[in-house]
């Protein structure tokens, strides 16, 4: 199968271009990129003409007006597969991403059984490759089971296709064994990434500490339950010169620790996710469950800190932690509702809003979403090369969209932007040689 | 009549809202005193006491108020429900509307449930507690006592002493008391005092002495023995020694002071017995105020449905 994508706004940082172009694929692959930076710069494709191709052949997509973008790729999701298939499977949560313009989502071990062994990341990968509309690649666990106290079999899991490992959702409280393991991972080259939350300050918090908390009689997590973390693995970091990932990053203090560390040369990287950067604590006001988030939503400084961290590279990368949950989950106790947002089909809209306040070029948006995700996790993803993997969206950046949570391809209906109305979506994404119109 | 199907909390009051509930309660309390404790205007209603935290005073404050006003009250606690058969809190109190309770009445451990369920529910919702929110009938029989002994309540200087943090009773008297324009203090370590508190536009004391010099109304907050243990305070004896109400303290306060207790009590711990019996106390006017205040509540909650 042969596609040609004509005369779109080619962002491709790891190229270079960021011009007028057209794109060629073939059998799954990019055959030719021709754009304006590209040498010679570009005649047209004829019809027929070009490179044998016929016009029986060929798919032609006229991308006129629109951005083409490399696949973007989602290093924190939650695809609940196996155990929890009424929040989520594999097949709803890679079609979400899809939609979402994502063609490469990381998912992360807290699955029942937890992926901490090569027989679950060997079902995953094998799923995925069943009915996975996008490439999955699956996060192991860093511990046994997830509890902090034994190191889990990285290496066989990294045999079988884990590409970074983390206890997500529960952090590694004892530090020796966060040391060893930024230690041991450096043996296969792999980052460890930290869900930073000093679980004794955050005992029985469900949203952030402060006025707000108090007002509502909600139990708060303070801002330093997280940035105490992010010093400590920083400073484990530092000193085992290991890989070191910060997942979702929302406090101020995080933003600022990372930029001193990155400036005194340790090797670690960062992410936060849309709703760290578009609402505050404020959107659990009435108790709205489905804005209850672990690390929860701050305030309008951390929000400012973070677009700086975003604008000036201390944050290498957004991600969604997309955490699907079943309606019924959700609508109880706002203290027994569990933690999470499905993020996946709205992230790409509100990560543009930070290119329309000028904190980002779409090129860095580009380099935040797909280019640097790849280059932490050491994929050959995020690039738009000949020959890499066709995973391309065609992005329209002025259709607007009104967000309704009822019609995510997501089972987890679970977010605090529904009824929003968002600018900026995908209306093309390639994927696995598959067109997706979206 | 309120314009309102719910009595969620004070936050959401209006200072007009608050003094027809506490003039309709006045009138109410004339019926307590009578011989005969009860008038029909609410008969045919049915009242549901849907309690998930275990209350003594505050249930039975609620079903007798209903009874007064001729209403059936049923009684459903959490350990005789289906609540531990794993039945989901909606579903419960879907259950109990389909009943034919025109009032829900609900005390729970989590904040905001009451919140939740009136938007589920028909029923007017009337919080009886929920976890370290709010208690808005406390407070509205707090000031509906304080308006009768001090005749009003604006430019009274209040003192709330105790687990500030952990307290709906107390959010509710702030909100309450400082929309009725009364001067608040807090007294109270400060682990239990967090410092943001100050934006709800109270004074904060945390010298016990300092903090009672001159007020004419005191609010002794019960001291949750669980707190201890938790590095809130190292002990109740030394919490005691800090912060419990003696007469020597109680001294520093205007002649005419009153002292106030939501009960139940720890007596020698945040108040001694000389004073919990003493003149200036009014700990038991507040359990017969509440009945007439939970009245006014249902009443006025009453008059808009249909």
């Amino acid at each position: 199968m042969r596609i040609l994508i004509k005369n779109g706004h080619i962002i491709d940082p790891s190229q270079g271009i960021d011009s007028i172009g057209d794109i060629l694929i073939e059998d799954g692959k990019i055959k030719e990129v021709r754009s304006q930076k590209t040498n010679p710069p570009m005649p047209p494709f004829t019809k027929g003409g070009h490179g044998g191709i016929t016009n029986s052949e060929l798919q032609t997509i006229d991308a006129t007006g629109l951005y083409i973008f490399p696949g973007l790729i989602d290093m924190h999701v939650h695809l609940r597969e196996p155990g929890f298939e009424y929040k989520e499977t594999i097949k709803t949560g890679t079609m979400a991403a899809v939609k979402g313009g994502f063609t490469t989502v990381c998912c992360m071990p807290n699955t029942y059984p937890v992926n901490d062994n090569a027989s679950v990341t060997e079902f995953i990968i094998r799923k995925a490759a069943q009915e996975g509309h996008c490439f999955v690649l699956p996060i192991g666990a860093i511990t046994k089971g997830q509890k902090g106290e034994e190191l889990a079999e990285i290496g066989t899991m990294i045999n079988e296709g884990c590409v970074a490992f983390s206890d997500d959702g529960q952090p590694v409280m004892n530090s020796l064994i966060m040391r060893r393991a930024l230690e041991y991972s450096k043996t296969f080259d792999v980052p460890i990434i930290s869900h930073c939350e000093d679980l004794t300050l955050s005992e029985g918090g469900v949203m952030n500490e402060g006025l707000l908390s108090i007002t509502l009689g909600l139990m708060g997590i303070p801002a330093e339950a997280e940035t105490i973390m992010v010093y400590r693995d920083i400073s484990l970091a530092e000193l085992t010169s290991g890989r070191l990932h910060i997942a979702h990053v929302s406090t101020e203090g995080s933003v600022n620790l990372i930029r001193d560390a990155k400036k005194r040369g340790i090797n670690i990287t960062a992410e936060t996710c849309p709703h760290y950067f578009s609402i505050t604590e404020e959107a659990v006001k009435d108790y709205n469950t489905n804005a209850k988030v672990n690390p929860p939503l701050r305030t309008v400084h951390d929000i400012e800190a973070i677009k700086q961290g975003l604008s000036d590279g201390t944050i290498d990368a957004i991600s969604t932690d997309h955490a699907p949950h079943h309606v019924d989950e959700k609508l109880r106790e706002f203290d027994m509702a569990p933690f999470g947002i499905s993020g996946l089909e709205t992230a790409l809209s509100l990560s543009l809003r930070l290119v329309e306040e000028d904190l980002l070029t779409m090129k860095q948006l580009v380099e935040k979403m797909a280019v640097n995700p790849a280059k932490i996790l050491g994929i050959k993803k995020g690039t738009l090369k000949v020959d890499a993997d066709a995973d391309v969206i065609i992005f329209d950046v002025n259709k607007e969209f009104k967000v309704e949570a009822e019609k995510f391809a997501s089972r987890g209906k679970n977010t605090p932007f529904d009824g929003w109305v968002l600018k900026g979506m995908p209306v093309m994404t390639i994927c696995k040689g598959k067109v997706y119109e979206l | 009549m309120l314009n309102r199907k719910d009595l969620l909390g004070i936050k959401e009051l209006s200072v007009a809202e608050i003094n027809l509930i506490l003039d309709t309660a006045a009138a109410f309390k004339d019926v307590l005193g009578r011989d005969i404790k009860k008038v029909p205007t609410l008969r045919g209603k049915t009242a549901v006491n849907l309690f998930f935290e275990p209350s003594t005073r505050t249930r039975t404050s609620f079903e007798l108020a209903a009874k007064r006003l001729s209403t059936d009250v049923i009684n459903f606690s959490v350990p005789t429900s289906s609540v531990v058969k794993g039945e989901t809190l909606i579903d419960t109190a879907l259950t109990v509307q389909a009943l034919g309770a025109d009032f829900i009445i609900i005390r729970h451990s989590s904040s905001g449930v009451p919140h939740l369920l009136a938007k589920k529910l028909r029923a007017s919702v009337i919080n009886a507690g929920d976890g370290t929110n709010e208690h808005p009938t406390q407070a509205l029989l707090d000031a509906f006592t304080i308006r009768e002994k001090k005749e009003k309540i604006e430019g009274l200087t209040i003192a709330i002493v105790g687990d500030i943090a952990h307290s709906r009773v107390a959010k509710s008297n702030i909100y309450c008391l400082t929309r009725l324009d009364a001067r608040v203090r807090l007294i109270g370590p400060s682990t239990l005092i967090p410092d943001e508190i100050k934006g709800m536009g109270i004074d904060v004391f945390h010298n016990m002495e300092d903090g009672l010099k001159n007020v004419d109304v005191l609010m002794m907050l019960r001291i949750q023995m669980e707190r201890q243990g938790k590095g809130f305070f190292p002990s109740t004896e030394e919490y005691s020694k800090n912060w419990g109400l003696t007469l020597e303290r109680l001294s520093l306060a205007k002649d005419d002071a009153i002292v106030m207790h939501p009960g139940p009590m720890n007596r020698g711990i945040e108040i001694s017995s000389e004073i919990a019996d003493g003149p200036k106390s009014v700990i038991l006017e507040q359990v017969t105020n509440g009945i007439a205040v939970r009245m006014a509540v249902m009443y006025l909650l009453a008059g808009v449905k249909k």
